[in-house]
């Protein structure tokens, strides 16, 4: 009975134990093959290294992920369209902007715009999800096709660039700061976030619903009304991520801003110990994924995988993390198992 | 088998895990005969008929059919088909965007030259439905059609394809009168044909208008079979439900009514298609039962009142206030609370704690600025934990790790917390242990006594006479009668729920 008692919940049942271990082990990976991995020195004014990267380009996915765990969390499914959503909101941002060498348009008035293009999209994905009840996938695989779509209609297919060079500093470094700036704007958005699921009831209500809306309806919660705004957050959320990305650049790609970061992002989620099934989650768990595939990212080019070939090893990892939460695949590893688990099923029983 | 038998079961015994499902029950299905198969919610209806069908396994016991030499296991739908036994469900399962004629010989098509004769197949299609007197175009989609006649089609086509055993699953539950009538008829028409048909439903007066013989299954075991002339509404009430009418402990309820001011009051309060439209007025200090079958509507009566299913007729007072109530938030704003009938699906969030549990639907009502604060939730869940004896190792522990009547007190608490005026226990006590359901009792009248007026649903009937001081029947979706404080006894709830001529 004795050890029944210790194993009661092993360290693996723990829900940051999985996202930490991945990225202990792509760590790991790096500082064997790459010595200097650890090492940050400061050129013009700014840090440099292997880490400050990882955490500058993890940034943009942070804030995807962010968005992407309410939603997942609330309505047990995914938004594909966030990379198309921040394309189209760089765009509209540059389109407005204008490519001469000074703005058009105060700067400030091109970020609202482009928000609230997020805002938009987000508000369409979770219309169609919540109110008309189209599984998630499908509801924003519109977007998914239709963003870049319209994305290109703004910039005319063309690829733009924006002159002035304060345009950068959101993606790159402000004049003086030698931390990038997403870092910190990636920091504001988890800690905001953080702050108002645990200072208001939010984070309640969203588990709650995301476990079961027909209970939450009957306890008075607005289920429909809070699977929305997940969707409307997420889709503000790609907004931002769109701007960093189109400032890192100084320029607008449609075809490539934000590209497959649909996939990085439900992955983060997953690899954060969140349940693709909705219900309870841990943002923090996301950030630590998030940052464990920029780790990987930046690991596998590092290891000089060229850049076409890298979705492969992405998509092994989501395989591999997916599979771990799999009913059929527990069973069957019960199956081939079943001494183990009848002895562990006795055990609970004569514990009772 | 006797000559006439098409259709024999016997000794079919069946376990769930942990549950006897069936226990040695017989069943016989004559040739030319509706046979009906009765029992509460549990009995085993459905379990036996999806032995019959295939769709479960059985541990024991055998079953023939006429032509088949040797005793056959179903072991698909598929293989049920070919010996000769369909079944159409209430759910229509053909197929709306395809035509009538399709949907008729959908895997079986009459070809001509490797391809479907079309001519062919609308005219058989047109015939097979003249027979049974359907008059329709065979050409036009199914979903041009009501759902009567998309049944009847699913009828036709069971019955075209094998024609001996033709089974019946609750197919009128989301059918109107006339529509019932028309399926009658047509049932009428194939048992002239020597068609065994087993029709399985929750409504008594249907049972007396079509059937000739009645078997009925009471937890997992054969009460008996009868035929029609022989087992009077009453008979057939008590033998579902187990009760010896000569037998019965009256228990009275330990409080009298004494009118208070009205908190709920109804006019023509209904909604289609779940209960037929009601009138009602609930006092404080009232505990007031609503008694039925399963599947009369109760439930949907109490689910209307509550604003789960949105009325769509009549108006509602709650404290003298009109309250037309968009979703639950706005009833439970005005005073009440509803605990509902299943648990699992409707009652817990399962991963979340018990203390989240129990504030949620206080929180849900202080809107989303006014955070609890931490320490108020934890005074809150261990006040209610100490008070209703809730058996958690603590207030962190995910609801699901606790047993029913736990996770049931839990839910009660939630309401409680809220303090409401007018509170809705669905089935307060299904699936717990006695104990606790004598506790739940208590909880109630000591309710009743603070002035809260409290409508009680439940299949037992023992519990309703010792909580209740007045008490609804309800048959087919509407209100049938109402018994006061002497009148409410076992004998005259039972009479009422079988209503016609048994009083």
């Amino acid at each position: 009975m004795k050890n029944i008692k210790i194993f009661k919940k092993p360290l693996y049942q723990y829900s940051l134990f999985l996202p930490i271990v991945c990225l202990i082990l792509v760590l790991i990976a790096n500082l064997i093959q790459t010595p200097t991995f650890f090492k940050i020195t400061i050129q013009n004014g700014v840090l440099y290294g292997y880490i400050i990267d990882i955490i500058n380009r993890a940034s943009g996915l942070v804030i995807l992920a962010v968005g992407m765990t309410l939603v997942v969390a609330s309505s047990g499914g995914t938004d594909i369209s966030v990379g198309a959503v921040s394309a189209l909101a760089g765009a509209v941002c540059v389109a407005t902007l204008g490519t001469e060498e000074t703005y058009r348009v105060p700067y400030i008035v091109a970020v609202l715009l482009a928000l609230l293009i997020g805002i938009i999209c987000g508000v369409v994905n979770g219309y169609l999800v919540s109110y008309m009840k189209v599984q998630p996938m499908v509801a924003t695989l519109i977007l998914f096709t239709a963003g870049r779509g319209i994305a290109q209609l703004v910039t005319g297919s063309f690829i733009l660039y924006v002159k002035p060079e304060q345009f950068g500093y959101l993606g790159n470094f402000m004049p003086g700061i030698p931390v990038p700036t997403p870092c910190f704007v990636a920091l504001i958005i988890v800690l905001i976030t953080f702050i108002v699921l645990k200072k208001t009831p939010l984070g309640m209500y969203i588990q709650s619903v995301g476990i079961n809306s027909r209970a939450s309806r009957l306890i008075g919660l607005n289920s429909k009304l809070i699977v929305f705004l997940t969707y409307v957050f997420c889709g503000l959320l790609a907004a931002v991520a769109g701007l960093i990305s189109v400032s890192r650049t100084m320029s607008i790609d449609a075809n490539n801003v934000g590209l497959n970061s649909e996939l990085d992002a439900i992955l983060a989620v997953a690899i954060g110990g969140n349940s693709l099934g909705g219900g309870k989650f841990s943002l923090l768990g996301s950030v630590i994924g998030a940052i464990t595939i920029q780790a990987l990212t930046t690991t596998l080019y590092a290891m000089h995988v060229a850049a076409d070939q890298l979705p492969l090893y992405k998509a092994i990892v989501v395989v591999i993390i997916v599979s771990l939460q799999s009913p059929t695949l527990i069973k069957w590893f019960k199956s081939i198992v079943p001494k183990v688990y009848t002895n562990s099923n006795q055990a609970v029983k004569e514990a009772k | 088998m006797a000559s006439n038998e098409i259709l024999t079961m016997r000794r079919i015994t069946k376990n769930f895990i942990g549950v006897r499902a069936l226990n040695n029950v017989d069943f016989t299905l004559r040739a030319g005969e509706i046979h009906a198969l009765m029992g509460e919610n549990g009995a085993g209806k459905s379990t036996l008929i999806k032995v019959l069908t295939g769709a479960e396994e059985f541990e024991s016991g055998e079953i023939r059919i006429a032509g088949i030499d040797h005793p056959i296991i179903n072991r698909s739908p598929q293989e049920a088909q070919r010996n000769g036994i369909s079944t159409v469900y209430q759910e229509v399962n053909l197929c709306p965007n395809l035509s009538v004629a399709e949907n008729l010989f959908i895997g079986r098509e009459p070809k001509k030259f490797g391809r479907i004769d079309w001519k062919t197949m609308n005219k058989r299609a047109k015939e097979i439905l003249d027979e049974l007197d359907i008059h329709i175009d065979v050409t036009l989609t199914l979903d041009n059609y009501s759902v009567a006649i998309q049944q009847m089609i699913a009828i036709a086509r069971a019955v075209d394809i094998s024609a001996k055993v033709l089974i019946l699953d609750e197919p009128t539950s989301s059918l109107d009168e006339q529509e019932v009538e028309k399926l009658f008829q047509v049932m009428r028409m194939l048992k002239e044909r020597g068609l065994g048909i087993i029709f399985v439903t929750h409504f008594l007066d249907q049972v007396y208008a079509v059937c000739d013989r009645i078997t009925v299954l009471r937890n997992g075991e054969l009460v008996g079979e009868y035929e029609i002339e022989n087992l009077p509404r009453l008979q057939l009430v008590a033998r579902m439900m187990g009760k010896d009418l000569d037998d019965l402990e009256e228990i009275k309820s330990e409080h009298t009514s004494s009118k208070g001011e009205v908190v709920i009051e109804a006019k023509g309060l209904g909604c289609k298609g779940k209960v037929k439209p009601f009138d009602l007025s609930i006092h404080k200090g009232e505990v007031i039962g609503l008694s039925g079958l399963l599947g009369s509507g109760r439930s949907e009566l109490a689910r209307t009142l509550y604003g789960a299913d949105k009325p769509d007729s009549g108006e509602l007072k709650v404290n003298g206030q009109r309250l037309a109530a968009n979703a639950p938030i706005d009833s439970i704003k005005a005073g009440m609370a509803f605990l509902p009938e299943n648990r699992k699906d409707e009652g817990i969030i399962a991963d979340l704690s018990v203390r989240e549990n129990i504030i949620l639907a206080l929180q849900a009502r202080q809107g989303l600025f006014k955070l609890l604060s931490r320490k108020e939730q934890e005074e809150f869940a261990d006040r209610y934990i100490e008070l209703l004896k809730i058996k958690t190792a603590s207030r962190e522990t995910p609801i699901k790790q606790l047993s029913g009547g736990n996770q049931q007190k839990a839910i009660l608490a939630r309401w409680l917390l809220l303090n409401p005026d007018f509170l809705i226990l669905d089935e307060p006590t299904r699936g717990i242990d006695v104990g606790t359901k004598t506790e739940i009792q208590k909880l109630v009248i000591e309710l009743a006594k603070q002035g809260k007026a409290v409508m009680f649903i439940s299949s037992e009937i023992e519990e309703m006479l010792r909580t209740c001081n007045r008490m609804l029947v309800l048959r087919d979706s509407s209100v049938v009668g109402e018994l006061h404080d002497e009148e409410i006894s076992q004998d005259n709830i039972m009479a009422a729920i079988a209503g016609g001529n048994a009083v």
